[in-house]
């Protein structure tokens, strides 16, 4: 096979989403969930793998950027809507605009609370950084819910689904090319580095905070663009879908597919996605004996339980680290 | 020679203890000096005070005639100080290729936007990179492990590659906290070579922790003797074997 440039990839994903969105709504709605889900979840656990598993800084509060991102363009279509339609004609051209420019609007703004939240916590090492992005990704949720001019704890609803497939999978791919390129350059290396030794990467010229903070940033800005894209695919976004389960359901993801292994990351968030839904198909399968529909019906104790096995065979992920070693050409 | 290094009355104090007082030292271009000691005299903690890890409590740090004082470490390496560490510090997850890839990072010319675009002058910049740490390899005799994972190599070819890894950072002055430790006398050997070697070819200055009596009075011109964190004793390696200070403190009562 004739070997590729990582920009050449991006176009071919790029394309290979615009196809098969052509035939989206051919998509049964359920399942179409579930795969626009897998989209903005493959996005979260790339972004922050780039923070937990490449530059090893242990973050607990990626909700809270996604929280910010969601809103912030939600706002922006709710609150700017009927202004960008006089401007740009209410045509889909005008739509899409208005729809993109909230999306990088939201992405930015968790960027930039990224770097906020970043600068100051990332001195931090381990299990108190852990404790800060924690608190951080509360303390939007409790912001979100007091304010009032964007529902509190109503939740905060869209006029129009305007989240796409084709946009989704863009977005994913590109969240996958950023990354992946970052990391295998001689200046990506440097994330590896902070995660290795920190006090042996200061003494290689590697400036640590630079690279923490670059890390954090990128990641929230990801964040931030999934977050619009469940926004405007949902419809409807409320504070609680920002706790801090949703930040430990990342970790998970960037966990179990291996820190530091961006397709281990990838199949992970399909899995995790699948999965439970996949045990609630299970439990109304009439062809199984009635008990063992009484099993799946508990689907998330079994998730769980499914989730400790993994774990247990495979504690290094579903791909190893080691695996980063070996796509040097000859 | 002209002065590259020059520390003057130091002193670090961890509350009541002072691991370091007053210590002066004067490095010149293209020397090799070395700093022995007792165990806990204050050798790894003069390390730390030159690439920054710790700020002197009092006294002054001078390199190329500028203070280094409250510099961060990877600012002080990049005026031109590389240090190995006494306990190996390789980065584990990356290869031995990588791990000296890594510190020619310092050098790049270009940053992130480079990195993601990747046009024909990230190619060159990369091939560079590769150039550099591949001769530097190739040096150390440890080309033939570039691709193994830089935890699994023998403990002799480890130490060596934090060498490679130091030079990779073109450093005008290579500090070496016990490049001979767990070698053999015929690694020690090839590692005195080595080290005379690279000094010459690169122009360096070298400061030596060892504790390797044969190493250190086989290579260094200077030798500076460390005690509870006092300097004792400075000069040739003949001065410093017939000092009776020296042979109280570091060799005992017995004849060395």
């Amino acid at each position: 096979m004739k070997h590729f440039g990582p920009k050449t990839w991006l176009l071919i994903a790029i394309l290979a989403s615009f196809v098969i969105s052509l035939f989206e709504d051919r998509i049964n709605a359920y399942f179409f969930d579930i795969i626009i889900t897998i989209g903005i979840n493959i996005i979260l656990g790339v972004g922050l793998n780039l923070v937990t598993g490449y530059a090893g800084q242990f973050s607990l509060g990626h909700a809270g950027f996604m929280a910010v991102g969601a809103y912030i363009s939600a706002a922006i279509t709710v609150f700017l809507g009927e202004g960008f339609a006089a401007a740009l004609g209410g045509g889909s051209f005008g739509g899409t605009t208005l729809y993109l420019a909230a999306l990088v609007a939201g992405g930015l703004g968790a960027g930039l609370v990224g770097l906020l939240v970043g600068v100051p916590s990332l001195r931090l090492k381990g299990d108190y950084l852990a404790i800060v992005t924690l608190g951080f990704g509360e303390i939007i949720r409790v912001v979100i819910q007091n304010t009032e001019v964007i529902g509190g704890p109503r939740g905060f609803s869209l006029p129009d689904r305007t989240t796409t497939f084709f946009w989704t999978y863009l977005s994913a791919a590109v969240c996958v090319y950023v990354v992946v390129l970052l990391v295998n350059s001689t200046y990506g290396r440097g994330f590896c580095t902070v995660a290795d030794d920190e006090i042996a990467a200061e003494a290689m010229g590697i400036n640590t905070t630079k690279y923490k903070v670059i890390a954090f940033v990128v990641a929230a800005f990801f964040a931030g663009i999934a977050g619009g894209l469940y926004a405007h695919f949902k419809m409807y976004i409320h504070p609680e879908g920002f706790n801090f389960l949703k930040s430990v359901d990342i970790v998970v993801i960037v966990i179990l597919g291996g820190m530091g292994n961006t397709p281990g990351v990838i199949a992970a968030a399909v899995l995790l996605t699948i999965l439970p839904e996949g045990l609630r198909s299970v439990a109304r399968w009439e062809a199984l004996p009635e008990w063992l529909q009484q099993v799946a019906a508990n689907r998330m104790i079994l998730y769980s339980l499914l989730l400790i096995i993994l774990m247990l065979s495979r504690p290094q992920g579903l791909f190893t680290r080691r695996s980063r070693f070996r796509k040097k050409k000859p | 020679m002209k002065t590259l290094l020059q520390i003057e009355n130091c002193t670090v104090q961890f509350g009541g203890l002072k691991a370091v007082s007053g210590f002066d030292l004067t490095i010149r271009e293209n020397e090799l000096i070395g700093l022995i000691g007792p165990n806990g005299a204050g050798k790894t903690t003069i390390f730390n005070l030159i690439t920054g890890v710790y700020r002197p409590t009092s006294g002054e740090i001078r390199f190329r005639d500028r203070s280094v004082v409250g510099h961060p470490p990877y600012k002080i390496t990049a005026r031109g100080i590389a240090r190995t560490f006494q306990n190996i510090r390789l980065f584990p997850s990356l290869t031995v290729f990588d791990n000296v890839r890594a510190a020619c990072n310092l050098h790049l010319r270009h940053g992130i936007s480079h990195a993601l675009w990747r046009g024909p002058s990230f190619d060159r910049e990369e091939r560079e990179v590769e150039k550099t740490a591949s001769e530097l390899l190739e040096i150390f005799h440890l080309q033939h492990l570039r691709e193994a994972p830089s935890t699994g190599l023998p403990y002799g070819d480890q130490r060596r590659l934090e060498i490679v890894r130091a030079l990779a950072t073109r450093p005008k002055l290579l500090l070496l906290d016990e490049p001979a430790a767990g070698m053999n006398p015929t690694e020690k050997e090839e590692l005195m070579r080595l080290i005379r070697f690279t000094q010459e070819k690169f122009g360096l200055a070298v400061l030596l922790v060892e504790h390797d009596m044969r190493v250190v009075m086989g290579i260094c011109q200077r030798i500076a003797v460390l005690d509870h964190g006092t300097k004792i004793a400075e000069g040739t390696p003949e001065t410093v074997r017939a000092d009776p200070k020296v042979i109280e403190a570091y060799l005992g009562d017995t004849d060395a």
